[in-house]
């Protein structure tokens, strides 16, 4: 259930956000919209049970409005995305830079932040070393201390949430799926969320637990990839060819399971597309082989002290630091904050399939993230498993139950979210005349991103590969 | 204390033996969209695709698998006209001009196409050993790159092949571009193809990269890679499987020979 409250001025907006988070609930996102001529600021606060928009208009012909940034600093990014797409100025920003609009392709001066002897800026990017996406980080070094990293995202804006505007609802989805390839079930379920709860529909059963195995496979492969890069960045082979064989074998059930290693094609509004109901037993007996597999390198892996050596106390990111962001995903769970979708506002085959309290960590290290990813990807082998074993049963040759119900809402306008392998991820979608009006999504990726300006806290270049895989995020999610 | 090394044996060889024998995943993959033969399609079949891929002149349907995302919507609506491509492999799978990626094809692009790669081979006769690949990110959404990456584990291993990723372009003989082409990353893409020395094969990786996919016709990106660089091999998928991208890769460096399933050399 979402709920949209219109404030009168922004600063009353501010005040309402403010009041909001100082009762536990976490910013999730601002954006501004210009509609018939008018700029409207809205603003996202998470609480258990759903996700509220706070929206605020802009004084006509307004140019400017004072900043949130001085007063909460984890909209530091969004207001920057503010400025970069509607030129409007937040007065009071501490750095209006280009985020996500491209910068002009003949300046080369690299911006420098702090000064002293002998300090120079490695820019490395954005075509970087390795199959990586493209960002340009900027580290300013004196050589192997990092006394300040800058990133820049730009390189892969592509212009996304206007690709949505004017398509039929239920194209929506191929482009969500697209919009983070590497947690494309995630990005679909939010997108559907928001349609469905614009419809008032209640997907079926089957389809709702369906819906739980692709989003905790896809968990568990996105986890893996952390995992090889983290093995691939200490040297350890033997360790990154295991993650990987491993990954590959996730990625190969997606696929024999839908036709897309990726998950792509699975959620559909209203339900899923489908499930191949007479192989229970058989993957069943894959899905629990690969855990035995994962788990059992999982633990040799934290057991291999030259690894984590290189782990130990790398990144750390502060617990308070956490909670003022309202870090998400495995990054804020390990520094002590936890705000979990699927159990804070609980979606699909969650609520069926009942939850298990995580293993609480407060450390907010590289290894922390780590342990916390290992234990996100146990639980996921069992609700997978518990999922797929409450399906309708496959010895009758009975028709297969409905796996969708017709969701086209002609008009609304509702926010839906999920928990991706990154963190929540959410939708702002308004409907028109059974077209979207307009699509906003969020990526966990964007909303963490900006964390890594702050964990560099004594860790050298060296350090770097580390730090960036223990976020395990993706750029495109970010740059959108 | 750590034994990584015995571990390693666990599971004896993953690797699969494609090129040299056929690999069953490789022959089951479900590739972009084809036409079935003699099925008769109404003008409004070409309404159901969300990029616009089908054309419907005369009740002959034609897809462009380079805008193909695999949404499957054509499949579902007329399976009598449209139906899945089967197979990973084979110089089928990839294009060597924009135009042969249309199906089915004209009689002339066959010509043409055997004329381009007399000339690709020609150009790429030093490349049949060992090659380095470099590959450039302009706008991906991130799943082609976990695809990539994948070549470089146990389960592809193309270093087998003699193939290998390289930082540099100044060591490159393979640009591998992934992505819609973002305006940001227009000038880094030349920069790095006007790097890499001659002489040098283009790939554009993915739907996305070949004709920008369901993004094409943004501000922010120019609707495919070919634009900024001159491509070679253009390879559909959304995004290509790994067996599709070393197909690719084979097929950039004339490494694909004719007896390899659905090779026509």
């Amino acid at each position: 259930m979402t709920i949209t409250s219109t404030e009168p001025s922004v600063t009353a907006l501010w005040e309402a956000l403010e009041s909001r988070v100082s009762h536990g609930h976490r910013f999730a996102g601002l954006f501004a919209a210009r509609r018939d001529g008018i700029g409207t600021l809205s603003a996202q606060v998470a609480r258990p049970g759903g996700i509220d928009t706070l929206e605020a208009p802009l004084p006509p012909g307004a140019v400017s409005y004072p900043a949130l940034t001085p007063r909460l600093g984890a909209a530091f990014w969004y207001e920057r995305v503010i400025h970069d797409q509607t030129g409007i100025v937040p007065e009071g920003h501490t750095r209006l830079a280009p985020l996500i609009r491209p910068g002009d392709p003949q300046d080369h001066t690299l911006p420098r932040h702090v000064s002293g002897y002998g300090l120079f800026t490695i820019a490395h990017g954005p075509v970087r070393s390795g199959v990586l996406e493209s960002i340009e980080y900027l580290v300013e070094t004196p050589g192997e201390a990092i006394p300040h990293l800058n990133m820049r995202i730009f390189y892969k804006h592509r212009g996304i949430a206007d690709r949505f505007t004017g398509r039929p609802v239920a194209d929506g989805v191929l482009l969500a799926e697209r919009t983070e390839g590497i947690a494309s079930v995630a990005h679909a379920l939010a997108y559907c969320h928001a349609l469905e709860a614009m419809a008032g529909c209640q997907v079926p059963p089957g389809a709702a637990l369906i819906r739980v195995v692709h989003a905790e496979l896809e968990r568990i492969a996105s986890h893996l990839d952390v995992a090889t890069r983290l093995a691939d960045a200490a040297g350890l082979a033997v360790a990154t060819a295991r993650f990987a064989v491993h990954k590959e074998r996730v990625m190969r059930l997606v696929s024999d399971l839908c036709g897309n290693r990726f998950g792509r094609g699975v959620v559909v509004p209203g339900g899923v597309a489908g499930w191949p109901l007479d192989r229970a037993e058989e993957i069943l007996a894959r899905v629990g082989k690969l855990e035995k597999q994962v788990l059992a390198d999982a633990r040799m892996l934290m057991g291999t002290s030259s690894f984590l050596d290189r782990l130990r106390g790398t990144g750390p990111l502060t617990p308070g630091r956490a909670r003022d962001h309202g870090a998400l995903g495995p990054i804020g769970r390990a520094s002590g904050y936890s705000d979990d979708a699927r159990l804070a506002r609980p979606y699909d085959g969650y609520p069926l399939l009942g939850t298990e309290p995580a293993t609480e960590h407060n450390v907010g290290d590289a290894m922390t993230r780590l342990r916390v990813r290992w234990d996100e990807a146990d639980r996921s082998f069992r609700l997978v498993e518990r999922a797929i074993s409450q399906l309708p049963g496959s010895s009758a040759p009975a028709p297969a139950p409905a796996w969708r119900v017709p969701c086209e809402p002609a008009a609304g306008r509702a926010v839906g979210w999920a928990e991706a392998p990154q963190g929540e991820v959410f939708y702002d979608v308004a409907v028109t005349d059974g077209r979207i009006a307009r699509c906003q999504p969020r990526s966990a990726s964007f909303h963490n991103l900006v964390l890594m300006h702050e964990v560099f806290a004594g860790d050298i270049l060296t350090d770097f590969p580390f730090i960036e895989a223990s976020f395990g995020l993706s750029v495109a999610g970010a740059a959108l | 204390m750590s034994i990584w090394p015995l571990r390693g044996l666990r599971d004896g060889v993953v690797t699969t033996r494609w090129p040299a024998r056929p690999d069953e995943y490789a022959d089951a993959w479900r590739g972009p969209v084809t036409v079935r033969d003699g099925g008769t399609a109404p003008p409004g079949a070409a309404d159901v695709c969300p990029t616009g891929a089908i054309d419907v002149n005369g009740g002959r349907a034609r897809v462009d698998q380079g805008k193909c995302i695999l949404c499957g919507r054509c499949v579902a609506a007329r399976p009598d006209v449209f139906a899945w491509s089967v197979g990973a492999t084979g110089q089928q799978q990839a294009g060597l001009t924009r135009q042969a990626l249309v199906v089915p094809q004209l009689p002339e692009t066959d010509a043409e196409i055997a004329a381009v790669r007399a000339r690709l081979a020609e150009r790429t006769a030093a490349l049949r050993r060992s090659v380095h690949v470099r590959h450039v990110d302009a706008g991906s959404d991130g799943s082609e790159e976990w695809e990539i990456q994948a070549l470089l584990g146990p389960v592809y291993d193309i270093h087998r092949l003699g193939i290998f990723f390289t930082a540099s372009p100044r060591h490159a003989d393979v640009l591998l571009v992934t992505g819609a082409g973002s305006v940001g990353m227009t000038g880094p893409l030349r920069v790095t193809y006007d790097g890499m020395p001659e002489p040098k094969v283009v790939i554009a990786a993915g739907t996305d990269a070949v004709s920008g996919g369901l993004i094409a016709g943004g501000a922010m990106v120019s609707g495919g890679v070919g634009g900024s660089v001159p491509v070679d091999v253009w390879l559909p998928g959304s995004p290509p499987s790994p067996f599709g991208v070393l197909n690719a890769l084979l097929i950039a460096t004339g490494k694909l020979l004719g007896h390899q399933k659905g090779a026509s050399r």
